[in-house]
């Protein structure tokens, strides 16, 4: 039907009251994946019960007050938070029923419940210490937020960034070197972002200037910067150990915020790459939605067309975004060599590149939800560490699938909701 | 021939320009029967025609000269020749001698190149040595002399059964990195009917490698079905079920009544029965297996699955454009799905002619030893055609195999392969910048003397009558 006519004249009869046909969406999912997480904790809290007290050390020293220990019993724990667990599910599928929209709350609480309700379960009878649980998750979630950051700016941008886990493993190697043969640690922190930039930039001209399948471009630099790193450290590093012992960055422990109890030592016990982390998401957060820079950005990652009908110059602009988004995660490289570790190790990433890459995806492509997402992988990583030492009912290989479980739940659309920007992943090709 | 120069607003002929869209099998103008998708409206657009009607007969052998040059098989070899040297600059770059004679390169610059000389061609005469022919054991016999030979296949082996995993993918526009968690899958699954059951010689290796390709199936069909019926990113979801596989897998091998082997604590498997392990074609010296037959019919079939079978037709159709496979009828998601089988299975075979024709002592969590990432990279240098991955399946084995003696005789890190390869496909990718440094001409794009003669046509047909055109360039 081409022409537009009047409503009445299809339908000659005339109603006397019309009702309106509201469509009503009503969203499943959320409901179903609490009661599948209720389910679980169900089996292992109550049915595969532990007897025995957890004591969680709440105290580190250092604090301005020293926290009791809490001690749980791990069966009755257990049964309590399955029941409020199951209170939440029902609270949700009611919401869902009536199609009203709860807030932000129900995910966190539900998620701390659980995690609290593990803990009692899985330390029954040891002695986990939280602080030290939280300086771990810390320590293990900074390259993996710097490397949220880089894949933000990039596929914000339109480019996806694969190139992560290069772009991380090249600043740690290029930082190690640098640091070493400066005998600046600074210097070594900035070698490494230009060292990931250029990694970025190597993407950058393949997807943009070449228009080659950017998912490509991606992996083949992993492989290379693997490669290239593994060659060097084998026929260089290893002969020459001079080139691979940089100075490590000190920790500078803030005064007074140091000593907040359970949060001190994890937030403000660390070095000058973490304090600049605390800055740079939010930096990032508001430019993305509050600048121009930010509003350009987004626009080229979403419609490029229209970006460049009203003169925004796609081309440039993402080649420098995807450089800069390099850049931020070549912190996260040199975090590895001159923070955490001191020292080049063969492939020392270890795939967290794809985990930081994860988290972009499960953090929804929001620097803070990204943030959110690392930190939540970093804790899983943690805790599987911490329960390694203790002697954990749970293998620890399930612990370290967590997050790759979690981004593929996210991806099929059963933990939130995953929309990538329109254009990412699509070169631009000007008419 | 077309005596006139065409201009861009002439009409364009049917046929004579290269489709973008994906041509049909035949070579003949499609009849349009339904409303034209995008892809068909805005094909000539996109590629300008490369025009060789018009060229003058004395231009002929330039032209066919362009098309050489611009073909994919000299974009394949400049792109490997241009990788080998980046490889040789890393070599010389980082030996020992060199960096010493570099000190005083202005004082006796002989003695740099001669080291750099050393350097390089001692490395790539071991990698040659290593994979094809073995001239410092000519000595020997014949069979010393063409061992790195068979070494070479044993090694491209699993590279050509993963290639196709990845090519087959492709073909159907998906891009499947979960090699690696299909093959651990594999490898799991052939081991435990390798080292847990007892049955006759030929049947049992045969039993363990068609559950191998099973459970590899399995593995790539969740991704699949991920992709079909929720939408998720295939390439996402195979990232993350490589981990989800590595983790599992791990688990199983440490955990004692599963994939443990009891008499040791290292999270290792039993060694393969005698029964259970591919059987050598040649015997001693030689250790090339009878896993190459399987990869050769693994290629055999899948050139017939993609180019000659019902399914193969719906697999290119969907990969050309899934909007039109979808409104000529054919089940998209269920294509989907069903090439992320295939590409499992490919993957499994590879996988577990790993556990049964490489690694038969027990293997670990290691035992996809990368190829499911190196299949990437032979799948597009192959151009994901099912012999094209053969070759270059073939091509990377040798790398490998050569790679060894290399390390082993010269002391580069076979990590050099993997940058050489990373680069091959990097300049695959983007023929462009290949062309642009062998300054090659790029097709679409007319030579320099094409743009002269247009110009002094154009200015000529400015100033004249049409009728007098032609001949009188300068």
């Amino acid at each position: 039907m081409t022409t537009q006519q009047p409503v009445d004249a299809q339908a000659p009869t005339p109603v006397e009251t019309i009702e309106l046909e509201r469509a009503v969406v009503k969203h499943w999912k959320a409901p179903i994946s609490y009661a599948v997480l209720t389910l679980v904790a169900l089996i292992l809290m109550v049915v595969l019960g532990r007897d025995g007290d957890a004591t969680l050390r709440l105290a580190s020293r250092g604090d301005l007050f020293a926290l009791p220990d809490a001690v749980l019993p791990a069966r009755p724990t257990g049964i309590v938070v399955v029941i409020l667990l199951a209170a939440l599910t029902a609270l949700s599928f009611w919401a869902a029923a009536t199609v009203r929209r709860l807030g932000i709350w129900l995910p966190i609480v539900f998620g701390l419940l659980f995690v609290i309700g593990f803990l009692s379960w899985s330390g029954a009878g040891a002695m986990i210490p939280i602080a030290g649980l939280l300086f771990a998750t810390v320590g293990l979630s900074v390259p993996l937020i710097f490397g949220a950051m880089g894949g933000v700016i990039s596929e914000r941008a339109g480019v996806v960034n694969i190139a992560i886990e290069a772009q991380l493993l090249g600043g740690a190697f290029t930082g190690a070197v640098v640091a070493s043969t400066t005998g600046s640690t600074i210097v070594g922190v900035l070698a490494a972002m230009v060292a990931a930039a250029l990694v970025s930039m190597v993407l950058a001209v393949f997807a943009i200037r070449y228009f080659v399948e950017q998912v490509i471009v991606g992996v083949v630099l992993n492989v290379l910067i693997t490669g290239l790193t593994n060659f060097l450290y084998s026929s260089v590093l290893t002969d020459n150990p001079a080139l691979n012992s940089p100075e490590r960055l000190p920790k500078l422990p803030i005064p007074i915020l140091e000593g907040i109890p359970l949060l001190g030592p994890a937030l403000f016990r660390q070095s000058i790459i973490v304090y600049a982390m605390y800055i740079i998401v939010p930096l990032i957060a508001w430019g993305l939605f509050k600048t121009t820079w930010g509003l350009r950005l987004r626009a080229i990652g979403e419609h490029p067309l229209a970006a460049d009908t009203v003169g925004i110059k796609v081309t440039r602009l993402r080649f420098w975004n995807v450089t800069l988004a390099g850049a931020v995660a070549g912190l996260g490289g040199a975090y590895f060599t001159l923070d955490s570790n001191g020292a080049f190790t063969r492939e020392m990433t270890a795939g967290l590149g794809y985990i930081a890459l994860a988290a972009v995806i499960f953090g929804q492509w929001h620097p803070i939800k990204a943030m959110a997402a690392a930190l939540l992988f970093g804790f899983a990583s943690a805790l599987q560490q911490t329960l390694g030492a203790i002697g954990s009912p749970v293998p620890s290989e399930f612990m370290l699938m967590l997050p790759y479980i979690i981004t593929i739940l996210a991806v099929a659309g059963f933990i939130g909701q995953s929309r990538a920007p329109a254009a990412s992943g699509k070169p631009y090709i000007k008419q | 021939m077309n005596d006139r120069p065409r201009d861009a607003d002439d009409p364009i002929e049917p046929g004579a320009q290269p489709r973008v869209g994906g041509s049909p099998d035949s070579g003949e103008s499609p009849t349009v029967v339904h409303a034209p998708e995008e892809a068909e409206v805005a094909a000539p657009a996109v590629a300008p025609p490369t025009d060789d009607r018009r060229v003058d007969e004395d231009d002929v052998w330039g032209s066919a000269f362009r098309r050489i040059m611009s073909g994919n098989l000299v974009m394949a070899l400049l792109a490997i020749l241009t990788s080998l040297v980046v490889g040789g600059i890393l070599i010389a770059f980082t030996d020992e001698r060199v960096q010493e004679t570099s000190g005083y390169f202005f004082a006796r610059p002989t003695d740099m190149l001669a080291a750099v000389w050393d350097a390089v061609f001692g490395a790539y005469s071991a990698l040659f040595q290593g994979s094809i022919l073995n001239f410092s054991r000519a000595d020997a016999g014949f069979a010393q002399l063409i061992k790195p030979l068979t070494d070479t296949l044993n090694f491209a082996t699993p590279l050509i059964a993963a290639g196709l995993g990845v090519a087959i993918a492709f073909r159907v526009g998906l891009f499947n990195i979960g090699g690696r968690g299909q093959m651990l899958w594999a490898a799991a699954a052939a081991g435990w009917v390798g080292f847990s059951f007892e049955l006759p010689p030929v049947l049992h290796v045969l039993v363990a490698i068609a559950v191998g390709i099973v459970a590899g199936a399995i593995w790539g069909a969740v991704a699949g079905a991920l992709k079909a019926y929720t939408g998720a990113h295939e390439v996402i979801v195979t990232i993350m079920l490589n981990f989800v596989a590595l983790w599992f897998i791990t688990w199983m091998l440490r955990t004692p009544g599963l994939l443990q082997n009891s008499e040791n604590n290292n999270p290792i498997s039993p060694p393969m029965p005698e029964s259970a392990i591919l059987a050598p074609i040649f015997g001693p010296p030689f250790s090339l297996h009878w896993g190459f037959v399987l990869s050769v019919a693994a290629v055999v079939f899948c050139s017939w699955l993609i180019n000659r079978s019902n399914l193969g037709f719906q697999f290119r159709a969907v990969g050309y454009n899934a909007s039109a496979a979808l409104n000529a009828g054919m089940d998209v998601k269920r294509i989907t799905m069903l090439a992320m089988l295939f590409a499992g299975g490919f993957m499994g075979l590879a996988g577990a002619q790993q556990v049964t024709g490489s690694v038969t002592t027990g293997f670990t969590s290691g035992i996809d030893a990368g190829i499911g990432f190196d299949a990437i990279t032979v799948a597009l240098l192959g151009g994901s055609t099912p012999w094209g991955t053969f070759f270059a399946g073939l091509l990377f084995g040798a790398f490998k195999a050569g790679g060894f003696r290399m390390q082993a005789a010269e002391g580069v890190p076979i990590d050099i392969i993997l940058v050489v390869q990373s680069f091959i496909v990097l300049f695959i990718a983007a023929p462009p910048l290949v062309r642009a440094m062998f300054g090659l001409p790029q097709p679409g794009r007319k030579s320099r003397r094409q743009r002269r003669d247009e110009a002094a046509l154009r200015t000529m047909t400015e100033q004249q009558p049409k009728t007098e055109q032609k001949g009188e360039q300068a």
